[in-house]
């Protein structure tokens, strides 16, 4: 279970680590700064396990991987959005920040409201409402990346050919 | 079966592949410039392995090339030490990444190749699979030589009729991203086909796979054929034909050349395109022709034809980059860098040149800009409160002989 953060549509990688604190790789000092110009209060009050909800495209904008890194250090469980931007997604699966889409739960939440997600099975529980809402769950292979802690981690363990074994 | 992506995926793996697959495929080649080798390294020292094979590997320099600051300097520094003591031989500073890559060989029908560069999505106008991916992507390539896919879905553009006189592949692709939109094709293998694209040749067809991206395209892609068979095979590259079979596209779009207009994209965004008529007499500041897009022979070619004898305002920075040396030279045997130079156009050594905003021809505050470039977004040139205005590569030509934004159906 954890709160909701809710942002709109186009949400760029700028506004998630904007460009001066892209200087550090240090996970913690980039979460530090997270929505910092947009949503001030976002780094402080974020809890481990909360989400954030957005619109559409959410992660255009630069290939930098420290706006992934930046959230995924914050604490947030998994991103919500109707879409996000394609580098933005493969970037956030490489890191293990588990990501999800729905056209659904944007228009249904409110900020700081609590949701309960079970990734494999891509279910969304809103608990104020009881509502049950489906996303495409992670196949197999993805989750295994995001089990992981990301796809540098699993190389550490294991070999690239793995992700496909049982598949 | 499928699509041209999937049929690429289908031959890499031996078995019928279709779109929403995630595939787990060799990488024939991984590329990186200046700009994102040093993260690529950093990446790949995170997991803690070695090289799996550097000769798949291609280092380009090219994006502030030569060095411009101490900072762009170090950094390259360090990239030439990885370089020295990992033994990789394919390295180049000889123009643009896209381009080099397509002159020497690198991209052939039927490869998958990731680049550490947004317009990776420009290799797929041979045949072959291509797209940018973030550092840590480069690292797990350079460390294992495979890489994760989901297989895309494809829209489809078919493309019938001819170019009038002054109209050219750069009008019809911005007329397509105004269509679709910037985000229209997130995720989404844009493969073009039809009668205006089987005429075109393989530099046109460079022009439309190179700007897939600017769609949200995950890449472009274009079947081969003659004119893909006959570039590869007279620089003795291999070539196998790689077409669609009963394909199943999400979308398909229908656009005809035959009343096309050149077209501009304004400032901020590449699909705010309007003819341009529109914006005719509107003054600007810059003039450049170049890059991955417009910075080939043919392209060259199109502005040296109509600076033949002109005098250009020194008022106006005008600007002409080969997008590399095989370009250059060709440009310099044809007397073209003649007539620029005496034109009083300034010519730069082939690379990206004021593409990024660091060098040759940075623009000021108030400055507007008129580029064959692929992006107009704030900044990208320099100052954020400049302005960038996207065209073919006649149209500035006929902005530069003016110092005002002209059609290029008037000075022709
Ligand atoms: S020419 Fe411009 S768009 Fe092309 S690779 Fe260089 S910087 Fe990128």
């Amino acid at each position: 279970m954890g709160k909701i953060f809710r942002f709109g549509d186009d949400v760029n990688t700028d506004e998630i680590i904007p460009g001066r604190y892209n200087v550090t790789t240090d996970p913690k000092a980039l979460a530090e700064h997270c929505f910092f110009e947009v949503r001030p209060d976002f780094s402080k009050t974020v809890k481990t396990g909360d989400f954030i909800v957005a619109g559409e495209n959410f992660g255009c904008g630069s290939s930098r991987e420290h706006a992934p890194i930046a959230i995924k250090a914050s604490g947030v469980k998994a991103v919500i959005a109707k879409s996000f931007a394609r580098i933005f997604y493969r970037n956030c699966i490489n890191i293990g920040l588990p990501i999800m889409i729905s056209d659904e739960l944007y228009d249904l939440v409110q900020d700081g409201e609590e949701i309960e997600v079970n990734l494999k099975e891509g279910r969304i529980n809103i608990l104020k409402t009881g509502k049950d809402i489906r996303s495409q769950g992670f196949p197999e292979f993805i989750l295994k990346i995001i089990d992981a802690g990301g796809i540098v981690n699993f190389l550490k363990n294991h070999d690239i050919g793995e992700l496909e074994d049982g598949i | 079966m499928g699509t041209v992506a999937e049929e690429i995926f289908s031959k890499k793996l031996s078995r019928d592949v279709s779109a929403g697959e995630i595939v787990l495929v060799d990488i024939d080649v991984t590329m990186s410039h200046d700009n994102t080798t040093p993260l690529a390294i950093k990446a790949l020292r995170n997991t803690g392995r070695p090289l799996f094979d550097k000769n798949r590997i291609v280092i380009i320099f090219d994006h502030v090339q030569p060095p411009a600051s101490v900072e762009s300097a170090t950094l390259q520094k360090e990239v030439l030490e990885f370089i020295k003591k990992e033994g990789i031989k394919n390295f180049f500073r000889e123009g643009i990444c896209h381009q080099v890559l397509v002159e020497r060989g690198f991209v052939t029908p039927g490869r998958v190749i990731i680049g550490g560069d947004s317009h990776t999505c420009t290799y797929g106008a041979l045949g072959a699979f291509g797209t940018g991916v973030g550092s840590t992507d480069i690292g797990v390539s350079y460390a294992t030589g495979k890489n994760w896919f989901r297989v895309p879905e494809t829209f489809y553009f078919d493309v019938n009729g001819s170019f009038s006189k002054g109209v050219y592949p750069k009008d019809l692709i911005l007329k397509i991203i105004g269509k679709v939109g910037a985000r229209g094709a997130t995720y989404k293998a844009c493969e073009f086909g039809g009668k205006t694209i089987e005429d075109m040749s393989l530099g046109d067809r460079l022009t439309l796979t190179n700007m897939a991206i600017e769609m949200g395209g995950k890449t472009g892609l274009i079947k081969t054929d003659k004119v893909t068979e006959n570039y590869l095979k007279s620089r003795g590259y291999p070539y196998q034909e790689i077409v669609p079979k009963d394909p199943n596209y999400e979308k398909v779009f229908e656009f005809d050349v035959d009343d096309l207009t050149p077209q501009l994209a304004v400032s901020p965004r590449v699909d705010n395109v309007y003819p341009v008529e529109k914006y005719a007499g509107t003054e600007v500041d810059e003039v450049f022709i170049g890059t991955c897009t417009n910075g080939r022979i043919d392209d060259l070619e199109i502005a040296a034809r109509m600076f033949k004898g002109k005098k250009l305002s020194p008022l106006l920075k005008t600007i002409i980059v080969p997008a590399s040396n095989e370009v250059y030279f060709q440009a310099m045997n044809r007397g073209y860098i003649k007539i620029f130079m005496d034109a009083g156009a300034m010519v730069c050594n082939p690379g990206c040149g004021p593409c990024i905003g660091r060098h040759q021809g940075v623009i000021a505050p108030g400055d507007r800009a008129l580029t064959t470039m692929n992006r107009n977004f704030i900044g990208r040139m320099g100052s954020d409160k400049g302005e960038i205005i996207i065209a073919s590569p006649a149209t500035a030509a006929a902005t530069a002989l003016t110092g005002k934004i002209t059609d290029p159906r008037e000075v022709m």
